[in-house]
C-alpha cells in the first residue's frame, strides 16, 4: 500500500522527462484579514483542547483570579454602598453639614439656627434638623450590648423616607419610644420576630429604658452595625448635648424650584461653618471618606491586584509551557513560512480563549458567592453589569499581559536549528 | 531555459566572530536544475546542514549570492525570507507534526497561508496528498497513532501540499528502519518527479543514494565532487 500505483495518473507531467520547463512556484495571494485572525485562533483552541488537564488548570487559574477580583471589588463596592445606606435613604433636595464632618457616624455639630436661616429663601419649603449619635443597644435575649447608630428627626416632616417609618410617625411622638432597623446585624437580637410576636416591648438603649414601637429598614454599614430611629425630643433624652446644635440639616424645596440656583443662594447667604450639598454631593462626600480617609478602599484594590498577579502567573506558566513543549513544532511552522506575527497571534489567541473560558464560570461562581456572602454579612453585594464588564476587562488584560510575556519564548523557536 | 531554481555563487559562511570565528562554508557554488534530485553527503561538520538552511532562507546570508526560486537571498529582509519559505517544502529528520491535529489537518497547515484556497479546498487537497502517500485510511488519526514511517510520509505530504517550487530534506530517513526509509524516499522521489519539483536532500544514509540524479559530496565546507550539473532527462543515477 506504500507504493504509488501510477504516479503519472495523479501527476500528469514531468518536465525533466519531456523537456518542458517547470512552472516557477508563484507567489500566493495573502490570506484575507478574517482568516489571518480566525485561523490562529482556531489553532490556539485546538492546541488548548488537546491537553485537557492543562486546559483545566488554566481555566481554574483564571476562574480563581476572576472570583478573587469579583469578591474584592464586591466588598469594596458593598462598603461604599452600605456606608451611604443611611444618607442614600434621605429624600431631601439640599443638605447642610459641618465642613469638618468626615462621616455620618462621627458628625461635627453645626448650629441649628442655620436650618432656620435657610427659610429666608423663598424657594425653601422645609428645613429639618437631623441628629446623629452612637449609643449601645442591649440584646433583649442575650443581654449583650453593642454599638448602634441613633438617628433623631421629626419623622412627620417627610425629609427622610425609610421604609416603615410613615406608619409609626404618631407612635414615635410619645416619650421614650424608638423604631429599630430590621436590617441591622443579628447580634442585636431577633427584634423583628419578637416585635411580630409581642407587639411593642421595652428595650434598653444606653442607660435608658425605651419602648420599641415599630420597625424600619435602613441597613447596616461599616460605620454602624444597626440603626435606631427616634424623635428629636427622645434623642435629647438619650444623648445629652447642647440644644442649639444639630448634625445634619435636610432641606426640601418648593415644587419647581431650581435646586442649583437655590444652593448657590444658600452658599452666599450662610456663613462658612456649613457646607451646602446636593444629595449626590452628600453621598459622594461620605463615600470619599471611606475611599480616601481609610485604608479599606486600598486594601480591596490591593487584594484585587494580587488576584490578577496570581492569575497572570498561572496563565503565563500555562502558555509558556505550551510553547516550550511544542518548540520544535513552532519552529517547523516558522520554516513553513509562518511569520512571528502569526504565531504571536496563536499565543494571544490562547490567552483570549483562557480569559473567556475562565471568566464565565468565575462570573457564575462569584454570583453565587455574592448571594451567600451577602446573606451572611448583610452587606449589599450586588453583581452590577458594569462591575462584570470591569472584571472581564481586568481578566482580559491579565491574560493579554501573560500572553505578551509568553510570546517572547517564541523567539527560541529557530527554524535554522531544526536541521 | 528558465533560471535554475537554486543558483549559488561563492557562498561563504562562518559562525562566531573574532577569535572564535569558524568558517563552515568556503566559496560554495551549486546549481540545481528544474526537477533535479540532488543528494548532499559528507561527514558531520562539513557544512551540509548550514548550506541547506541558507537555501531554505532560514538563516541570513553572509557572503556570496544565492538565487532561490527567483528570490535573491543576499541582503533579503526577514519578510522576504518568510515569503520565500512558503514556496519551499521542508522535510525534517523528525516529522515535527503538530500532535494535536489529525494527519489531514497537519497537511492542511501547509496551505493555510495561501489565501487562494478556502477551508474545504484545503482539506480536500490534504486528503488527496495523503492518498498519494498511501495514507488515505489514516487521514483522521493524530500523529501519535501512526508509525514512524507513516508520520514521515505525512511530513512528505505536507511538504508537497503547498505546491512548492523546491523540496529541502534533512536526513528524512534517520529515524526510520530500512524498509520504511526506502518507502519514504521513493515516495518523495516519485511525487517530486511527477510534478517537476527539484529536491535537495542531505543524508548520511547510503541505502537511499539510488534516488539521486546527482550526488554532491562536501568536506570541510567545500564541495569536493558533483558540483557540475548532471545531464538531466536521462536515467536517474
Amino acid at each position: 500500500m506504500n507504493e504509488i500505483a501510477n504516479p503519472t495518473k495523479l501527476l500528469p507531467w514531468a518536465p525533466e522527462r519531456n523537456g518542458e520547463e517547470a512552472p516557477a512556484a508563484a507567489a500566493k495571494p495573502a490570506p484575507a484579514l478574517a482568516d489571518a485572525l480566525r485561523l490562529p485562533l482556531r489553532l490556539a483552541w485546538r492546541q488548548l483542547r488537546a491537553e485537557k488537564s492543562r486546559l483545566f488548570a488554566a481555566m481554574a487559574g483564571v476562574m480563581f483570579a476572576s472570583v478573587l477580583v469579583f469578591m474584592q471589588l464586591g466588598f469594596r463596592g458593598a462598603l461604599f454602598d452600605s456606608a451611604t445606606n443611611l444618607l442614600g435613604a434621605m429624600r431631601a433636595d439640599i443638605f447642610l453639614v459641618h465642613p469638618m464632618t468626615d462621616a455620618s457616624f462621627r458628625p461635627e455639630p453645626l448650629p441649628r439656627v442655620r436650618a432656620y436661616q435657610t427659610l429666608a429663601d423663598p424657594d425653601v419649603e422645609l428645613a429639618v434638623p437631623l441628629y446623629l449619635a452612637q449609643s449601645t443597644w442591649r440584646n433583649p435575649e442575650t443581654g449583650r450590648r453593642r454599638a448602634v447608630q441613633l438617628i433623631g428627626l421629626d419623622a412627620g416632616a417627610g425629609a427622610v423616607d425609610f421604609p416603615g417609618l410613615a406608619g409609626i410617625v404618631e407612635a414615635l411622638k410619645r416619650p421614650d419610644t424608638l423604631a429599630f432597623d430590621t436590617r441591622s446585624r443579628p447580634e442585636f437580637g431577633p427584634i423583628g420576630r419578637l416585635f411580630a410576636e409581642r407587639g411593642s416591648f421595652d428595650v434598653q438603649l444606653g442607660v435608658r429604658r425605651m419602648e420599641l414601637v415599630g420597625l424600619v429598614e435602613i441597613g447596616p454599614s461599616f460605620g454602624a452595625d444597626g440603626n435606631v430611629v427616634m424623635s428629636e425630643t427622645n434623642f435629647r433624652r438619650v444623648v445629652e448635648r447642647g440644644a442649639s446644635n444639630t448634625d445634619l440639616v435636610a432641606i426640601k424645596l418648593r415644587a419647581g424650584a431650581d435646586r442649583a440656583a437655590v444652593r448657590e443662594r444658600l452658599r452666599a447667604l450662610l456663613p462658612g461653618d456649613v457646607l451646602v450639598l446636593s444629595h449626590e454631593e452628600l453621598v459622594a462626600h461620605e463615600r470619599s471618606y471611606w475611599e480616601n480617609g481609610t485604608p479599606i478602599g486600598f486594601i480591596f484594590v490591593f487584594g484585587s491586584l494580587m488576584g490578577l498577579v496570581v492569575g497572570m502567573v498561572i496563565v503565563y506558566q500555562i502558555l509558556f509551557s505550551d510553547i516550550a513543549s511544542h518548540i520544535s513544532e513552532y519552529a517547523t511552522l516558522k520554516a513553513m513560512g509562518y511569520s512571528n506575527g502569526y504565531l504571536a497571534r496563536v499565543v494571544m489567541g490562547s490567552a483570549l480563549i483562557l480569559a473567556i473560558i475562565g471568566f464565565v464560570p468565575g462570573l457564575g461562581l462569584s454570583w453565587l458567592l455574592y448571594d451567600m456572602v451577602g446573606k451572611a454579612t448583610f452587606l449589599p453585594l450586588v453583581m452590577y453589569p458594569s462591575r462584570a464588564a470591569v472584571v472581564f476587562l481586568l481578566i482580559f488584560g491579565m491574560c493579554a499581559i501573560a500572553g505578551m510575556l509568553a510570546v517572547r519564548k517564541l523567539r527560541d523557536a529557530n527554524p535554522a536549528d531544526m536541521f | 531555459m528558465a533560471a535554475p531554481p537554486v543558483d549559488l555563487k561563492s557562498i561563504t559562511f562562518a559562525y562566531g566572530a573574532g577569535e572564535l570565528r569558524r568558517a563552515v562554508l568556503r566559496d560554495v557554488d551549486l546549481t540545481i536544475a528544474p526537477g533535479e534530485i540532488v543528494l548532499l553527503t559528507g561527514p558531520s561538520g562539513s557544512g551540509k546542514t548550514t548550506l541547506l538552511t541558507l537555501i531554505g532562507a532560514l538563516r541570513a546570508m553572509q557572503d556570496g549570492t544565492a538565487r532561490v526560486l527567483g528570490q535573491e537571498l543576499s541582503g533579503a529582509s526577514e519578510a522576504e525570507r518568510v515569503r520565500l519559505r512558503r514556496r519551499i517544502g521542508f522535510i525534517f529528520q523528525n516529522h515535527n507534526l503538530l500532535g494535536f491535529l489529525t494527519a489531514r489537518q497537519n497537511v492542511a497547515m501547509a496551505m493555510e497561508l495561501d489565501g487562494g484556497l478556502n477551508e474545504t479546498q484545503r482539506l480536500k487537497r490534504a486528503g488527496e496528498m495523503l492518498e498519494a502517500v498511501g495514507l488515505a485510511d489514516h487521514a483522521e488519526k493524530p500523529p501519535s497513532q501512526l508509525s514512524g514511517g507513516q508520520r514521515q510520509r505525512v511530513a512528505v505530504a505536507r511538504a508537497l501540499a503547498g505546491d512548492p517550487g523546491l523540496i529541502l530534506a534533512d536526513e528524512p530517513t534517520a529515524a526510520l528502519d530500512k524498509v520504511s526509509g526506502q518507502e519514504v524516499v521513493h515516495l518523495l522521489r516519485d511525487l517530486a518527479k511527477g510534478r517537476g519539483v527539484p529536491i535537495l536532500l542531505v543524508t548520511h544514509d547510503p541505502r537511499i543514494l539510488d534516488i539521486a540524479d546527482r550526488i554532491v559530496a562536501m568536506e570541510d565546507g567545500r564541495i569536493v565532487s558533483g558540483a557540475q550539473e548532471a545531464t538531466v532527462g536521462g536515467e536517474a543515477a
